[in-house]
């Protein structure tokens, strides 16, 4: 029994190490990205090819003065970003990154990642509501309109694929796909994996839909008045959410960490999960900002409907 | 060229692409179908395509436009005219100048000092030379003015600094004495004869 405690202990600070630190690395392959698409160098000059620019922003955040408004909700806002943080990486404790690599395997493993990671709209939202800041006020407000009806479509195109596989966890939904790729889930849930992705975009706080924080209408949003390591907080759990999502759509809906061909599993999603990381930062550079309006007309008269479609006819299809 | 070219010359019109844009939808209806046109015409990942195919362009087709700068430095024209410079004499290396004091009276921005005492010869010593280029509007007075194309603006436009001391270092200015064969003379009343060093020869030393 100590042992098993013993291990588990061990797993977590791992995983927590290893996603602490790749979203560091994923800030710089971000900014990389970015630059090679729009013909630029990006980040070079600390290190080589920039490789020590993620150890620079970290010393700069970790010594930054931590500011805290004078007429800002002192308790609330010191613990928002925690909140964040915390939540982004307490979802990832029933996400199975590679064969073996799991937490904790509850037979809920869908609804629990899904349910901590939209309690993590609290941070943002406190965040935007403690710090006595206009501009932060409507960050805040955006994020509950954004977060709050996205979750829904996200539920609603989860759906469809759990009715299919009859089980919550998200090892079964990776055992359901074990038989290469023509028995991804992305071939018969074309429709689920799409709204899964624009959801997730929209979760994550990505381009099309990053409303949040969208410098050029709300200056920061919610992180306005943030500084130092409590604005890095934010950004760590926004990028770890990023990965959770990410990891989420390749066990769910392109095989998961089954073998592919020669490649073996733990490669495999990987690789998948890489993609779909470039795919995040590809559409920063290629796709404009929607505005709020909109995003909730795209959420509740395009999405929800074509979800509901969707899970009406699964059930049909599962039926006959 | 003819005179309308002439006029237009710098004006890319002919390059302009002139975007079409259609006219808005009027009913409910016509919404619909442009939403519905431009969801499955698949713009979205034409932008991708683009966006990858720029990228593509940059890594590997060396279409990169960064110029690190103080590593690469961009070519500037050569009428290109800056921060001033002191020719020296071919023969010694000191400044060519005679201290008339021709600039200093022209210089509008009253940036050139000068200082001269007369040497046991009685000739013109120039003791002092400053140009301070905190000052300085590069108005190119001074080397108009200079009856010996002492003075001249040189291309070097590298000038920002930490103190303003270092604006009126005349030994940046004047070309040092090893690099006196790279120096480019200017043409004008006063300049070097283009057959110069034919003529080159050692000051006597007793008249």
């Amino acid at each position: 029994m100590d042992n098993e405690i013993l291990m588990t202990i061990v797993k977590v600070v791992i995983i927590l190490a290893v996603f602490s630190a790749l979203a560091g690395f994923t800030t710089y392959i971000e900014r990389k990205v970015l630059a090679f698409m729009q013909r630029r160098l990006g980040p070079m000059h600390v290190g080589p090819y920039g490789l020590l620019q993620i150890a620079a922003d970290g010393i700069k955040l970790f010594t930054k003065e931590d500011f805290i408004p004078q007429f800002a909700n002192k308790p609330i806002f010191m613990i928002a970003p925690v909140i964040t943080a915390a939540t982004a990486f307490i979802a990832m404790t029933a996400v199975p990154f590679v064969p073996g690599v799991i937490v904790s395997d509850i037979n809920v493993g869908v609804l629990f990642v899904l349910g901590a990671m939209a309690s993590g709209l609290y941070g943002p939202l406190l965040a935007g509501m403690a710090q006595a800041n206009k501009w932060g006020l409507l960050g805040g407000a955006r994020t509950a309109i954004q977060l709050l009806s996205y979750e829904i479509i996200t539920g609603l195109s989860l759906l469809a694929p759990i009715m299919l596989v009859g089980s919550l966890s998200l090892i079964d939904m990776n055992n359901y796909q074990a038989g290469g790729v023509s028995h991804w889930m992305m071939w018969t849930q074309p429709v689920a994996f799409i709204l899964f992705l624009i959801a997730g975009f929209a979760e994550t706080n990505r381009t099309p839909f990053d409303l949040l924080e969208h410098e050029a209408e709300v200056v920061a949003g919610y992180a306005t008045e943030y500084s130092g390591m409590r604005w890095g907080m934010f950004f760590i759990g926004e990028y770890a959410n990023l990965f959770t999502i990410s990891f989420l759509a390749a066990i769910i809906f392109m095989g998961g960490f089954n073998d592919l061909w020669f490649i073996p599993g733990a490669i495999a999603i990987i690789l998948k999960v890489m993609f779909l990381i470039f795919f995040f930062l590809w559409t920063r550079a290629a796709w404009p900002h929607v505005r709020p309006d909109q995003l909730m007309w795209l959420c509740w008269k395009v999405l929800l409907p074509i979800a509901l479609v969707n899970v009406v006819i699964t059930g049909l299809v599962a039926m006959v | 060229m003819s005179f309308q070219e002439l006029k237009y010359r710098n004006i890319g019109e002919i390059n302009y692409k002139k975007i079409e844009i259609k006219a808005y939808p009027k009913s409910g209806w016509e919404a619909f179908k442009q939403v519905m046109n431009r969801t499955f015409s698949v713009e979205l990942f034409k932008g991708l395509g683009i966006v990858f195919g720029r990228m593509n362009e940059a890594l590997f087709k060396d279409k990169m436009h960064t110029v690190q700068y103080p590593i690469e430095q961009l070519p500037i024209s050569p009428r290109y005219r800056a921060v001033h410079k002191l020719l020296g004499l071919l023969e010694s290396g000191t400044n060519r100048c005679i201290g008339c004091g021709l600039c200093e009276k022209i210089c509008i921005s009253n940036c050139i000092k000068m200082d001269t005492v007369y040497d046991k010869n009685q000739r013109k010593e120039v003791v002092e030379y400053s140009i301070n280029l905190g000052r300085c509007i590069f108005c190119g007075y001074c080397a108009e003015v200079c009856p010996e194309l002492a003075i001249v603006h040189g291309g070097r436009y590298e000038n920002a600094s930490e103190q303003r001391a270092h604006f009126v270092l005349v030994d940046d200015l004047l070309t040092p004495i090893d690099q006196l064969k790279n120096q480019v003379e200017f043409d004008g009343f006063g300049a070097v004869s283009p057959d110069a060093d034919k003529k080159i020869k050692k000051t006597p030393l007793a008249y």
